[in-house]
């Protein structure tokens, strides 16, 4: 587990952590994405929006690794990458908490923090009897929590399903920020949760940001968008329409560019050169 | 607001699993585990066994009832494994048969021992495995699958057999019904590799990321997959690792009754899934351990045992395992409702 990124030291601040360029996928005839394009900066929230059937998810599965796009490139710091799969997502530090949360109830805190990444004792035990040093684990996955200010250390051989909604999306997303090196995705976090915890998992966003992570925020929820988002990214018709501040917009005006009452602002709907016009925080 | 509410504090999590109670932490822990349950339950059957017949508490019944549930006990312990991943197999009383035939036909005909012991768990691992494969490749469901090779291979123990029973020569082949004196106590070898074998299982199970894995893969399959963990191959190594035991069990068979009988241990699968019931694994997957089959397999066996020893008929016997597996379901049910919640 890496420690938390306190700052984005040794990359261009003008370079963006993870960009899409001209990304295309079709389902039959389906067109999900239309020659999208994409830009997270670092330690920004960025908020993704779009209507149903807008192919956001379809653009956060790209980014994720979960699908392949037939054209278009992704760019980690302006180099070209291609993800085949999530785990090669993941090894470029992108950690995608998935709206089904993706954390086994039946397990413990510590194990789900370390599902599929296990860490095993040191010498003989771990190498030839491939003993797992449970003990670190515990420690890491305590000091994990402890980072986001989830002050859980006794808790963490607790089994996941004796949580509330919040309490294991908070878990999901301490293992992302835990895991993550560069940016965490997160698909509807706030989705199955009521007011008081949606609050908390936004504060929770905001700790991820403060780590030094670029945050992507799937979410349908406009204040909430607004209440933690650093920039919004409007999806249409498959592509990105607009980028807008949420203190220089209000949220009829997303609204109606999400349904395309107003035009969107990006530069490359108007095919002009350059996607690197729009808004910047 | 604070994030901490965002996870329980240590009070707030003892109310929560034990409800309005206040259970200090030990407490907590022995009544909250899995095999608690079990535990008290073999130990009240031994405790009225022990003090309505004269016979039960004594050496020699005591080291009986572990040589008469070494079979079951190694078939529950495959099954344990395939059960955790929310599998189920019928078929590991019939695959361990068609080892015994095997092992012993190959000795008669004038094999070596050592070639038909390793023939023969070859042919179990080959068709555990085989049931892991049918299962993972073609996504069928575990009972489907397995119905189908339990009729299978009983049909081919049989057609390889022409249905007799024969006697095996004693030698490595029996080896395991050798007995070894404890202090006053005679184990069988069969007795200390049915532990040992427990051991194992039960530290890869607990103490290695596969076995993790096993927990993850029957918890939910999805999460397990988003992960990253290779779902089919976890899935596939269970069943393999229960062949084995499978293989070992034919093996333990030979030790404690000299003679392959294609039509013996019918009722071995259903024995091997009632002792992983019983002991707390739940049938849903993701849940439970070796521990608890362990202390199910006893439980069967003391029953049974028992029973006779008070001079009540068999089919009673039968009418206490059954209750016993209704109510460890139940139990299970709850705990999962009420967790869930």
């Amino acid at each position: 587990m890496n420690a938390p990124n306190t700052n984005t030291t040794g990359h261009d601040e003008r370079t963006p952590v993870l960009a899409a360029r001209g990304l295309v996928k079709r389902y039959g005839h389906v067109t999900a994405l239309n020659g999208s394009d994409f830009d997270l900066w670092p330690g920004e929230v960025l908020a993704v929006v779009g209507d149903n059937g807008a192919g956001k998810s379809t653009l956060i599965k790209a980014l994720a690794g979960a699908i392949v796009p037939d054209s278009g490139h992704l760019l980690m710091d302006g180099e070209q990458v291609s993800f085949k799969s999530p785990l090669d997502a993941r090894r470029h530090g992108i950690e995608t908490v998935f709206q089904d949360l993706a954390v086994a109830p039946a397990l413990d805190i510590t194990t789900n923090i370390f599902l599929g990444r296990e860490s095993r004792s040191r010498g003989f035990l771990g190498a030839v009897l491939r003993r797992l040093d449970k003990k670190a684990m515990r420690t890491e996955a305590a000091a994990a929590l402890t980072n986001l200010g989830i002050t859980t250390a006794r808790s963490v051989t607790q089994p996941v399903e004796t949580l509330s909604g919040g309490q294991r999306q908070a878990v999901a997303v301490a293992r992302a920020a835990a895991w993550s090196k560069r940016v965490v995705i997160l698909d509807e976090p706030t989705a199955a949760l009521g007011v008081r915890e949606s609050g908390q998992v936004l504060e929770l966003i905001r700790r991820v940001r403060e780590q030094g992570l670029a945050v992507v925020l799937i979410s349908h929820n406009m204040p909430q968008i607004f209440e933690v988002a650093d920039r919004i990214h409007i999806h249409r018709l498959g592509r990105r329409v607009a980028v807008v501040r949420p203190q220089e917009s209000t949220m009829a005006e997303v609204v109606s560019i999400m349904t395309g009452a107003l035009p969107g602002n990006d530069s490359s709907v108007a095919e002009a050169p350059s996607a690197q016009q729009v808004a910047r925080p | 607001m604070t994030i901490s509410k965002l996870m329980p504090t240590p009070d707030a999590v003892s109310a929560q699993s034990a409800g309005t109670s206040r259970w200090s932490g030990l407490g907590q822990r022995i009544l909250g585990s899995r095999i608690a349950g079990p535990s008290l339950a073999l130990a009240i059957s031994v405790v009225i066994f022990s003090a309505t017949t004269s016979t039960f508490l004594t050496a020699s019944n005591v080291s009986l009832i572990l040589q008469q549930s070494v079979v079951v006990g190694m078939l529950a312990l495959g099954q344990t494994i395939i059960v955790l991943t929310a599998g189920i197999d019928l078929a590991n009383g019939a695959i361990a048969v068609l080892g015994t035939v095997v092992m012993g036909k190959l000795a008669m005909t004038g094999h070596h021992d050592t070639t038909a012991l390793l023939l023969g768990f070859a042919v179990c691992l080959a068709l555990g495995t085989l049931s892991g494969g049918v299962v993972t490749r073609l996504n069928l469901p575990p009972f489907i699958v397995t119905l189908g090779m339990l009729t299978i291979v009983t049909a081919v123990a049989r057609l390889y057999t022409g249905s007799q029973s024969f006697p095996v020569s004693s030698g490595l082949l029996t080896f395991l019904g050798r007995t070894v004196n404890l202090g006053g106590f005679a184990l069988t070898y069969g007795t200390l590799l049915l532990l040992a074998a427990f051991a194992v299982v039960g530290y890869m199970l607990t103490q290695t990321a596969w076995g993790t894995h096993v927990f993850a893969v029957g918890n939910d399959p999805n999460a397990a997959r988003l992960v990253g963990i290779k779902v089919k191959r976890v899935l596939l190594s269970a069943y393999l690792l229960a062949g084995l035991c499978y293989g070992i069990a034919a093996w333990l068979a030979l030790g404690r009754i000299a003679v392959a009988d294609p039509s013996g241990y019918q009722s071995a699968n259903l024995d091997s899934i009632t002792a992983v019931v019983i002991g707390g694994t739940s049938l849903f997957g993701g849940r439970g351990g070796v521990l608890g089959t362990l202390i199910g397999t006893l439980i069967v066996l003391v029953l049974r045992n028992g029973l006779t020893q008070a001079n009540i008929d068999s089919l009673y016997q039968d009418v206490a395992t059954g209750i016993l597996v209704i109510a460890a379901v139940a139990v299970d049910q709850l705990a999962r409702r009420r967790q869930q919640r």
